[in-house]
C-alpha cells in the first residue's frame, strides 16, 4: 500500500541506497503531506535511519532522489532539521546543555556573528518546552539518557525549522516526558510544522502518528495510520516476529487503541 | 637574554600546539600529530633535491606539502576504504616514513642531509640563529618571527571558525545538515596542523612538537568541561611547561626539549591523579567516602 499526499512537502523517488555496495533500501517511492506527523516503523536494521539520512543527504544514493518543498535540499537547509540516535555523538565533550542546544542557532548566524540576545532567547525557549531549563549550565557529560535526548530535541527546536527528523527521539526517555514531548510535536504539526519521526514502540504508534511509514528494506506500506495500521502489513513488514505481532495483533481487534482524532 | 629567547619561543610554539592539539584529541585524532612528524621526511628530502639547497625554506614547503597529502591520504582510507582512523593514520605515515628512508639511504652518500638538519631543530639553538637583514641589521632570533606567525594565524583562525569548529567537532552530521561544509572545516584544520607541526619541528624539534600538541590538552580537558576554559588552560599549562623545562633543564644540564617534554608529562601525571574532578586520586577517596556514608545506619 502506497497512498501518495496531494500536496507533498517531501517526496523520495525510487531511492536506493547501499553500503558497500550492499543495498540497505530498496526502491524506496513515498511522499509525505506538509503539516502531519509520520512515524516511520519497522524492525532493526531495517533502514529507518539510513532512510531518513539518505532525505538529509548525509549518506550517499545509488538511486533516486528527493525533493523538499518541491526543491533541493539544498535551497532549503535552514527549514530542516534534524535530532540524531544519541548515540552518534560523544557525550564526554566539554560543553554545557546551553552550548549544545545554541548549535541550533549556529545555521542562522554563520560566520564570524556571536549570538545576540534573540539568540538566546529561543535557546532559553527551548530548553524550556523540553524541561531543561534547570540544567542549562549542566556539562553534558553529567546528564542522565533521556536528559541528553532533550538536549538534542531542545537543540533542533532551537533552530526554527519547518521540517524535523527524528532518530527515535523517546528511546530511553520516562513516559510523562514522552508525553509531554509527543504533546509538544502535535502543537508543532498543528502549526503546519512537519515532524517524522523513527519510532520502535508498536503500542502507542497508533496514537501518536497521523501518518506511517512501514519498512523492512523495502517500503511496506507509506499512508495515514487508518490505512496502514492494518495486521498484514505489519506482519509483511516485521515478518516471522510473531510475539510482539500477536501483541499489537490483539490491541488491534480489540480496538483499544484510540485513534488521534479522538484524543485531540 | 638567551633564557627569555628559548622561554618564548617554547611558549610560542606550545600555544599553537595545544590549541590545535584540543581540536584533534576532541576529534580522536591525537595521533595525527605523530603521523605527520613522520611523513613529512620524503617531502623534506624531495624539497632538497629538487632546490638542491639546505634552506629552511624550500624544506619547510616540501614538509608542509607532505602534511596535507598525508592527512588526505589519511582521510581517503578512512572514508573509501572503511578503515579505521587510527588503522588508516598507521598505514599512511609508516608508509611515508618508510619513502623518506629509502629515498635518503639511497642517496646518502651523494648529498649531505639527514634527518636532524630539519626535521629534529634544537631550541637550544634558538638565540644564535638570528635574522639579519641584508643590510646588516639583526632582528633577533628567527625562531620567534615564524612561530609568532603561526600562532596568529592558528588565533585568527579559531577567532573567525569557532562555532564551525566546535559544531563539526562535536557532531558531523548534524553540522553537515545545517549547510556547515564539514569537509572544508576537516581540511582548514588539518592544514592548521600541518602548518604549525612542520613550522615547530623546525624550532623545537619533532618530539617536542608531539609533546606539546597532546600533553597540555589533554590535562586541560582533565581539568575543566568548559571547551572555552580548556584552550585557555591548554595555553597557560604550555607556558608553564616552557618555563619549568627551561630552568629543569638547566638544573640537570640537560636537553631542553627534553626536559619540556619531561614536565608536559609530569603535569599531565599529576593532574591525573590529583584533578579535583576526574583525578584519580580524589575520585577514589570520594567513593570510599560515600560507601562509608552509605554504611552509616540511617
Ligand atoms: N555505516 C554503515 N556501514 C555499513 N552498513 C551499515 C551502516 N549503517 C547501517 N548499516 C546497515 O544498514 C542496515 C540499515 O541500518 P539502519 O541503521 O538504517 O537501520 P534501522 O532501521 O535504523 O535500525 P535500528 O532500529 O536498529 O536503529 C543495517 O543492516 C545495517 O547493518
Ligand atoms: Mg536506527
Amino acid at each position: 500500500m502506497n497512498i501518495h499526499a496531494e500536496d507533498p512537502i517531501i517526496e523520495v523517488h525510487d531511492l536506493t541506497v547501499s553500503y558497500s555496495q550492499k543495498p540497505v533500501l530498496w526502491g524506496i517511492d513515498l511522499s509525505l503531506p506538509k503539516g502531519s506527523l509520520v512515524g516511520i516503523v519497522g524492525p532493526n536494521g531495517a533502514g529507518k535511519s539510513t532512510l531518513i539520512k539518505a532525505i538529509m543527504d548525509l549518506v550517499p544514493l545509488s538511486s533516486g532522489y528527493v525533493k523538499l518543498f518541491d526543491t533541493q535540499l539544498d535551497n532549503v537547509r535552514e527549514k530542516i532539521s534534524y535530532v540524531p540516535q544519541r548515540e552518534s555523538v560523544d557525550w564526554d565533550f566539554p560543553a554545557s546543555v546551553y552550548d549544545v542546544v545554541m548549535m541550533g542557532r549556529y545555521g542562522k548566524l554563520g560566520l564570524f556573528k556571536r549570538p545576540r540576545q534573540a539568540d538566546r532567547e529561543v535557546v532559553q525557549e527551548s530548553m524550556r518546552l523540553v524541561g531543561m531549563e534547570a540544567f542549562k549550565n549542566r556539562q553534558i557529560s553529567q546528564l542522565s539518557g533521556g536528559q541528553q535526548q532533550r538536549v538534542f530535541l531542545a537543540r533542533a527546536l532551537a533552530q526554527q525549522a519547518e521540517v524535523y527528523f527524528m532518530d527515535e527521539p523517546f528511546a530511553g526517555v520516562d513516559a510523562a516526558t514522552e508525553k509531554a514531548i509527543v504533546e509538544l510535536l502535535r502543537r508543532m504539526s498543528k502549526e503546519g510544522k512537519t515532524v517524522v519521526v523513527v519510532h520502535h514502540d508498536l503500542q502507542s504508534v497508533a496514537k501518536y502518528f497521523d501518518w506511517l511509514i512501514l519498512l523492512n528494506m523495502r517500503l511496506v506500506a507509506s499512508g495515514p495510520t487508518v490505512d496502514v495500521f492494518k495486521e498484514e502489513l505489519l506482519q509483511e513488514a516485521y515478518g516471522g516476529k510473531l510475539t510482539i505481532l500477536s501483541e499489537v495483533g490483539d490491541l488491534l481487534t480489540k480496538g483499544r487503541f484510540p485513534s488521534r482524532e479522538k484524543t485531540v | 637574554m638567551e633564557a627569555i629567547y628559548i622561554i618564548l619561543a617554547g611558549s610560542l610554539v606550545a600555544v599553537s600546539c595545544g590549541l590545535v592539539g584540543s581540536y584533534l584529541i576532541l576529534r580522536k585524532m591525537a595521533m595525527v600529530a605523530d603521523a605527520i612528524s613522520h611523513a613529512v621526511l620524503p617531502g623534506i628530502v624531495i624539497a632538497f633535491f629538487i632546490s638542491g639547497s639546505r634552506d629552511s625554506l624550500p624544506m619547510l614547503l616540501g614538509a608542509g606539502a607532505l602534511g596535507i597529502i598525508t592527512t588526505f591520504l589519511i582521510e581517503f582510507f578512512h572514508k573509501k576504504g572503511n578503515l579505521q582512523t587510527d588503522a588508516s593514520i598507521g598505514v599512511t605515515f609508516t608508509w611515508l616514513f618508510a619513502l623518506g628512508v629509502i629515498l635518503i639511504s639511497t642517496f646518502a652518500g651523494k648529498v649531505d642531509l639527514d634527518q636532524d638538519c630539519v626535521l629534529y631543530g634544537e631550541i637550544a639553538y634558538v638565540p644564535i640563529d638570528l635574522w639579519i637583514t641584508d643590510t646588516g641589521t639583526i632582528m633577533g632570533p628567527r625562531v620567534l618571527y615564524i612561530s609568532g606567525s603561526v600562532l596568529l594565524v592558528v588565533i585568527a583562525f579559531i577567532f573567525i571558525g569557532y562555532k564551525e569548529l566546535f559544531l563539526t567537532t562535536f557532531d558531523p552530521s548534524y553540522a553537515a545538515i545545517i549547510g556547515i561544509n564539514t569537509t572544508l572545516w576537516h581540511y582548514l584544520l588539518m592544514g592548521a596542523v600541518s602548518l604549525t607541526t612542520v613550522a615547530s619541528f623546525e624550532s623545537v624539534g619533532a618530539i617536542l612538537v608531539v609533546a606539546l600538541l597532546i600533553a597540555p590538552p589533554a590535562t586541560a580537558y582533565l581539568l575543566t568541561e568548559d571547551f572555552k576554559k580548556m584552550l585557555i588552560f591548554t595555553c597557560i599549562i604550555g607556558i608553564i611547561v616552557s618555563v619549568l623545562g627551561y630552568y629543569l633543564a638547566s638544573y640537570i644540564d640537560g636537553s631542553i626539549a627534553g626536559a619540556m617534554s619531561t614536565v608536559a608529562g609530569l603535569i599531565f601525571l599529576v593532574v591525573f591523579l590529583f584533578s579535583p574532578t576526574q583525578g584519580v586520586v580524589f575520585r577514589n577517596r570520594r567513593s570510599k567516602l560515600s560507601m562509608t556514608l552509605n554504611e552509616e545506619p540511617i
